[in-house]
């Protein structure tokens, strides 16, 4: 069996009288693609933010590679080689594509700061446009920016929050390659809305319903999974929309 | 000519046309020069801080007087020559904005202004409070071996003009340097999104602090260089108008510019001296000006050139 990379034992997080996070158990192996699915609000999104360090859980308790690392503070947790790619574009919108991408590049202590953001750039199809500022490039190329700064991390686990929200078909099927290329030398855990990719893509799949975990399993377990159809692909279709 | 060749090239071109004006003007406005250099050396602290990392310090007062007040009673009580002075505060400068940054960056936006403010003003009163060892409000006059440096005799225009020229060069291809730098990058990162900048992998505490100890040195070499140069050292420049001067010089010239300090100084200078023959209400013209730069031109005056003309000024 591979190795356990990241592990989450009875993460619980809630705000005021939610409880966005409920005693989740999730277990990410070492090279796989994970994706991480649910309706809206289900607490995908704080649950990762509980792996990246953003916010502080209540309860319970996160390994990386066996080590505990719940009270590591989220910039030492990147070091360490965890990568976030925000939800919500957050790149640098005053600087150029290129010097967002060696913010990355050089936290990490790349040693050729130039080829290294070259590299990531290319990855996503961006490097043409490495001198433009990043605040003036549509929220498609914003998106493949925030992926690069995630690559450029050279981390070992990748977390994408929702990352083909906005592309055009085409840059999906690019995201999709390049993605699959990326293991099993990183770790890829998704979240993702788009069905189409999410069954292409995961090798496991980890349901989430108002935050605890419903289900989880490989992609073929997870459609023939008749709690996640009543729960979500039943109600409301989220693949169509 | 590459980028990086063209950059340095019209900096050092700056000093030259500096050490130009030094030995053309006649000698009150060679002078008024020395002092907006020095001031501008302050201002080039205050922008490094503010302008490029982002964060707003109203207590830029206190690293100045404790660079000033240093210098000047180390040459008061210990009879020190200029240039042990002028290290001592550097020293005072970069420990002061440790102490403070430590305490301070705990908070951001307005909180951080309120908490560098109190912390000037405890300074003001600190000077006042021991007058016997500070000369209080009336402050005190540096003794002429305070203003030996090498040899030169700093009381003397020309050694003096010459002086503070080579400090404002240091500081400003320093500040070149810095901002052209990976931590250069940093730093701007820290102002452009402070979130994103952790989810990079930096401590934002930590980046901060370091920026505010050069910020600090910055400001205390300049208040150590103003002892020394101009002879007096007084509480006055404890008080919360020199925490908002060099905030207004970087504005007007244009924050987050490595020269706009220098022009922001020089404009602000400028204006009061032309204000001075026309009117005793020479304040009332700067203020006018303020409200037309918020108005018309809120990036300064340099950040108005680099938007439309020159987008590789640093």
């Amino acid at each position: 069996m591979a190795a356990m990379i990241l592990q989450a034992r009875q993460l619980s997080k809630a705000f005021g009288g939610v409880r966005a996070v409920d005693g989740v158990n999730f277990d990410l192996t070492q090279g796989e693609i994970q994706a991480l699915i649910g309706p809206n609000g289900a607490g995908k999104t704080s649950f990762v933010s509980l792996l990246s360090g953003r916010i502080a859980p209540d309860a319970g308790q996160i390994l990386l590679a066996g080590q505990d690392i719940t009270k590591m503070p989220a910039h030492l947790r990147v070091q360490r080689g965890i990568a976030y790619t925000f939800q919500i574009t957050s790149i640098f919108p005053g600087l150029s594509v290129f010097d967002n991408a060696a913010l990355a590049a050089q936290s990490r202590g790349a040693r050729d700061l130039t080829a290294a953001v070259t590299t990531a750039l290319t990855q996503v199809g961006l490097n043409d446009l490495h001198k433009k500022i990043a605040g003036s490039l549509s929220y498609g190329h914003q998106r493949l920016l925030e992926l690069a700064m995630g690559l450029a991390l050279t981390p070992q686990i990748l977390i994408l929050d929702e990352p083909t929200q906005g592309l055009a078909a085409g840059e999906i099927d690019d995201f999709t390659a390049l993605i699959r290329s990326l293991v099993p030398k990183m770790t890829v855990l998704l979240i993702e809305h788009n069905m189409e990719v999410v069954m292409d893509l995961a090798d496991r799949i980890t349901v989430l319903t108002q935050g605890k975990v419903l289900a989880r399993g490989t992609p073929t377990e997870i459609r023939a999974n008749a709690a996640v159809q009543a729960a979500y692909l039943g109600g409301h279709d989220h693949a169509a929309a | 000519m590459t980028e990086a060749a063209k950059i340095w090239g019209l900096h050092l071109g700056v000093v030259l046309a500096l050490l130009a004006a030094q030995n053309l003007l006649p000698p009150y406005y060679a002078n008024q020069l020395a002092r907006v250099l020095v001031l501008a050396l302050f201002a080039m602290g205050y922008n490094i801080a503010h302008g490029y990392t982002g964060m707003l310090s109203l207590g830029h007062a206190l690293f100045f007087a404790v660079g000033m007040y240093g210098a000047g009673l180390a040459v008061w009580h210990l009879e020190w020559t200029a240039f042990p002075a002028l290290v001592i505060g550097v020293i005072a400068g970069g420990i002061t904005a440790a102490a403070v940054g430590l305490l301070a960056l705990r908070t951001t936006g307005v909180s951080f202004m309120i908490v560098t403010l109190m912390f000037a003003q405890t300074g003001y009163l600190t000077i006042l409070y021991f007058g016997s060892y500070t000369g209080g409000d009336e402050g005190f006059v540096v003794e002429a071996i305070g203003r030996q440096v090498f040899g030169f005799d700093l009381a003397q225009d020309a050694p003096r003009g010459l002086f503070a020229l080579a400090l404002f060069a240091l500081g400003l291809l320093a500040k070149l340097w810095l901002v052209r730098s990976p931590f250069g990058r940093v730093m701007l990162a820290m102002r452009e999104n402070e979130d994103r900048s952790r989810m990079l992998g930096y401590n934002p505490f930590r980046v901060k602090l370091i920026v505010l100890v050069i910020s600090g040195i910055y400001a205390g070499l300049a208040g150590a260089a103003y002892g020394v140069l101009f002879g007096y050292v007084g509480a006055s420049f404890a008080t919360v108008q020199y925490s908002i001067l060099p905030m207004l010089y970087a504005l007007m010239g244009g924050a987050g510019t490595v020269l706009g300090p220098l022009l922001g100084t020089t404009v602000m200078f400028v204006l009061v001296e032309i204000a001075s023959l026309i009117t005793s209400a020479q304040l009332l013209v700067v203020g006018v000006a303020l409200v037309c730069l918020v108005l018309f031109a809120p990036r300064g005056l340099l950040g108005v050139v680099r938007d439309r003309w020159l987008r590789w000024l640093p």
